[in-house]
Parts: structure tokens; sequence; C-alpha cells
């Protein structure tokens, strides 16, 4: 199984450390994608958490969210095999499949 | 989908009743796969831009009028034609300044349900997609503002915009909204297909049953082709072997690169040449290009492999493409103001 970790962050290495340590306090959120639909369309996070996305589908798939203008891709995920992105700013971001634009969901981090 | 809070519903009944189109038993399934291919009761229609009659019926309007176009020669409906399940029976079409698009017209059928527009879904829209063709310089070539001067200067234009869009009258955005309700109301009707979902066993042959289950199983179609409309909406690389990079110039994900949109299937036979860049001219072309035709590259769709088929099993799957023809009334052009 491969396993993939992004951290949306738009600070370098010491804005990572300090949302590493975030991390850690509050469990990351797991997210399945199944029959082509993430397991939920919404989710709330404190800033520093981490969406766990996990394939239990039978087709590929390939997480990515844009924030401030960047993109966070996970890149392409056969079934079983998951990644995750780490939100450390506030604000509402859009979650999507690229392959499959109808698998969307929001994520709004406090 | 159909409960979404942010659209608004029309009963696509209404629709068909007023086709004349009611009809078909009761659904008595004998397949798993058969609950998976139902029509959908209601058309959703998005919150910012909400159905009504005199809507539709100006989109209409807007999409035959060949004002439209810079030089009064083009209508959406030169390449969405009606006549070809709203495509237009020719590889790439020819634009207004009589130059070759880069393209296939993919139809306008069933683009309610729709998820990011064009092949490469560079229009988040309806709204957004019906636009962009009026302004291409390829295509209609026309001037925003030179459009808006011209059909301002039409009073029964400048009426119906008043009617429908209060305070508003004619604009850019207005135009778009109602290009988008008309298109939205334009639903591929009951097929053979459907009518064999509800129970009538003699409503498609067994050949089409047949290839109806390969579609399902061997074959793998519904990996990208699902739903009652036959698509997921979605960009794939199926290996044609062509230069254009696709959805990967929108968003440059490697997964990206050569992907098109998963078209629908409906009516699919009225709706030669096939693919993206109309380069298959038949569905036996189409199934031999599935089957091992394709080029095999970084990008190509994890979903494709060589898939052994048998010239019986080949031809049973054209035999179901075949049941999603739907006998469609035809269209009647409208009265255009002047």
């Amino acid at each position: 199984m491969k396993r993939k970790l992004l951290f949306v962050s738009d600070i370098a290495l010491v804005a990572a450390m300090a949302i590493t340590t975030a991390a850690i306090a509050q469990d990351p959120v797991r997210i399945t994608q199944k029959g082509k639909q993430f397991s939920q369309d919404k989710v709330s996070l404190s800033a520093g958490q981490s969406i766990l996305f996990v394939n239990d589908d039978t087709v590929a798939h390939n997480v990515y969210a844009i924030v401030k203008g960047k993109k966070q891709d996970l890149g392409l995920q056969k079934p079983s095999e998951e990644g995750g992105i780490t939100f450390d700013n506030a604000g509402t971001y859009r979650v999507r499949c690229a392959i499959h634009p109808k698998m969307k969901m929001l994520v709004k981090v406090q | 989908m159909m409960t979404k809070k942010d659209m608004t519903h029309k009963r696509i009944t209404s629709w068909i009743v007023a086709l004349g189109l009611v009809g078909g038993a009761a659904s008595a399934a004998d397949t798993d796969y058969r609950e998976n291919y139902q029509r959908p009761a209601d058309i959703p229609f998005p919150e910012e831009n909400p159905h009504s009659d005199a809507k539709a019926e100006l989109g209409k309007m807007l999409f035959f009028d060949p004002r439209l176009s810079r030089e009064n020669n083009l209508t959406c409906a030169s390449c969405h034609n009606p006549s070809f399940a709203w495509e237009d029976a020719q590889p790439t079409s020819v634009g207004t300044p009589m130059s070759r698009l880069g393209r296939h017209t993919p139809t306008v059928l069933n683009l309610a349900w729709g998820e990011l527009f064009f092949w490469d879904g560079r229009a988040e829209s309806l709204e957004e997609q019906a636009l962009g063709p009026i302004q291409a310089g390829g295509e209609m070539a026309q001037d925003m503002g030179e459009l808006l001067w011209e059909l301002k200067a039409v009073p029964g234009y400048v009426e119906i915009f008043e009617q429908v869009f209060p305070k508003e009258g004619v604009t850019e955005e207005n135009i778009g909204k109602a290009i988008a309700t008309y298109e939205r109301t334009l639903i591929s009707a009951e097929a053979p297909f459907d009518r064999w979902l509800q129970g009538d066993e003699a409503a498609i042959s067994d050949e089409a049953k047949r290839g109806f289950n390969l579609f399902n199983t061997k074959a793998k179609c519904v990996s990208c082709h699902e739903g009652w409309n036959f698509t997921d909406w979605g960009f794939h690389d199926i290996g044609l072997g062509d230069q254009d990079e696709g959805r990967y110039e929108i968003l440059d994900f490697d997964a990206l690169k050569h992907a098109f949109k998963t078209p629908g299937l409906r009516n699919i036979v009225e709706r030669a040449p096939y693919m993206h860049d109309g380069s298959l001219k038949t569905l036996e072309e189409v199934i031999d290009h599935y089957n091992d035709g394709f080029v095999n590259r970084p990008s190509l769709s994890t979903e494709m492999e060589r898939l052994g088929l048998s010239e019986t099993e080949k031809s049973d799957l054209i035999a179901f493409l075949q049941t999603l023809s739907s006998e469609d009334p035809a269209v009647t052009l409208p009265k255009l103001p002047n």
C-alpha cells in the first residue's frame, strides 16, 4: 500500500514543523473514496489537522485541493492506496478528484 | 444527485408527457446491473439560474439565431444540430472564419447533469460554457459588446429579455443563463433500453442483452460510461495517440495528460464519427479501439486494458449500444424577432 502525505502550507520549514506538532495533537480524519464518492461531502478541521484519503474504490482516483491558488496534488491513487493532506491555515477549501470531478467535498479549517 | 440543496428541479415527466412519450411497464429487473441505469425523475437546475418556460424559450431563440455569430452565418445549432442528436456528423466542425476546429462537436443532450464542460472541462458551469463558442475566434467569433448592441437594437429581444430578466435586460450573463436553461431541457427521450429496464423483455434483442452484460463486465465500459446517461463526467486518456493534451492544458496533473471528458452514450448511433477528434468513423472502430487498438503511454487510464473480445462479443456490444437511441420528436425552429 502506497501512502503519501502533503502539507497545505505556504510557509516553509518552520511552519511545517509547527503544523506537524498540531497534527499530532489531533488524529487525521479518514475519508474513503468508494463508488466515485467521498465518504463525506464536508468536514471540519482544526488548523494543522490532516485528512487521510483512502481509495476503497475499484478505480483509480486523483485527489487534490487548491489552496491560495496553489494546487495540492495527491497524484494517482490506485485502489487500496492512501494519502494525506494537512491543512494548516484557517479557511474553506474544496477537495476534488481530478479524474472524476463529481467527487468533491468542502473542508472547513478553524 | 437529485436531493442537492443547491439545485431546483423540474419533473422530466412534464416534458415527456408534452412530447407524448409516456409508456412502458413497471420494472421487473432480473440483473443487478439494471438498477444503476434508471432514468432520473427530475431535471436539476441551479439555484442561481432557476428554470422558467419563458427563459428556456428565449434560450432556444438565441440557440437558433445566426446573429450570435460575427458574420451572422452560424448558430449554436450549426454544430449542435438536432438532426444528428445535437452533433454535426463530421470529425471536426467549421467555424465562422471557415477554418476547421481542433475537436469534435460534442452533443448538448443531457447536460443538466454535467460537471465541468467542454472536452477539457474548462467551463465550470453550463452558463459559462454557453458563452464560450459565441466568442471563440475559431467558432462564432463574435465580439460580446457587438452582440449586446445588436440584440438591444431588436425591440422584440429587448421586450423578451426584460420579461425574463426584469430590470436587467440584455446582458452577457443573461444570454448565458437563457441558453443554459434551454440546453438543460434537451433530454434524450425514452429508448428501447429504458423500456427493457422497465420490464419489457421484448424491447431489446438477446444480442443486446448479452452486450449489456459485457458492457458491465468483460468489456469494462462501465468503468467510465456509468449511470443512466452512461458517463462519469470524468477525464480519461483512452490512448487515441494524438498530441492533444486535453484536460492537462487546464489542470497540469500527470494523470490528466491526453485526458478528455467521457461522453454520454445516449443516441450514440446518430452521433458518428466518434472520439474527441472525430477520428473513428463507426462503432465497430470504437470497439476495436477499446479491445486492443489503443496506444500505451504513461498517462493511459488505468481502466484501459486489452479486452480479448470475440467477434460475437463485439457485435453484441454494438447491438446493445443501438438500444440507446430514442425516438425524439422533431425540433421546431423558433420565430425570431426582427
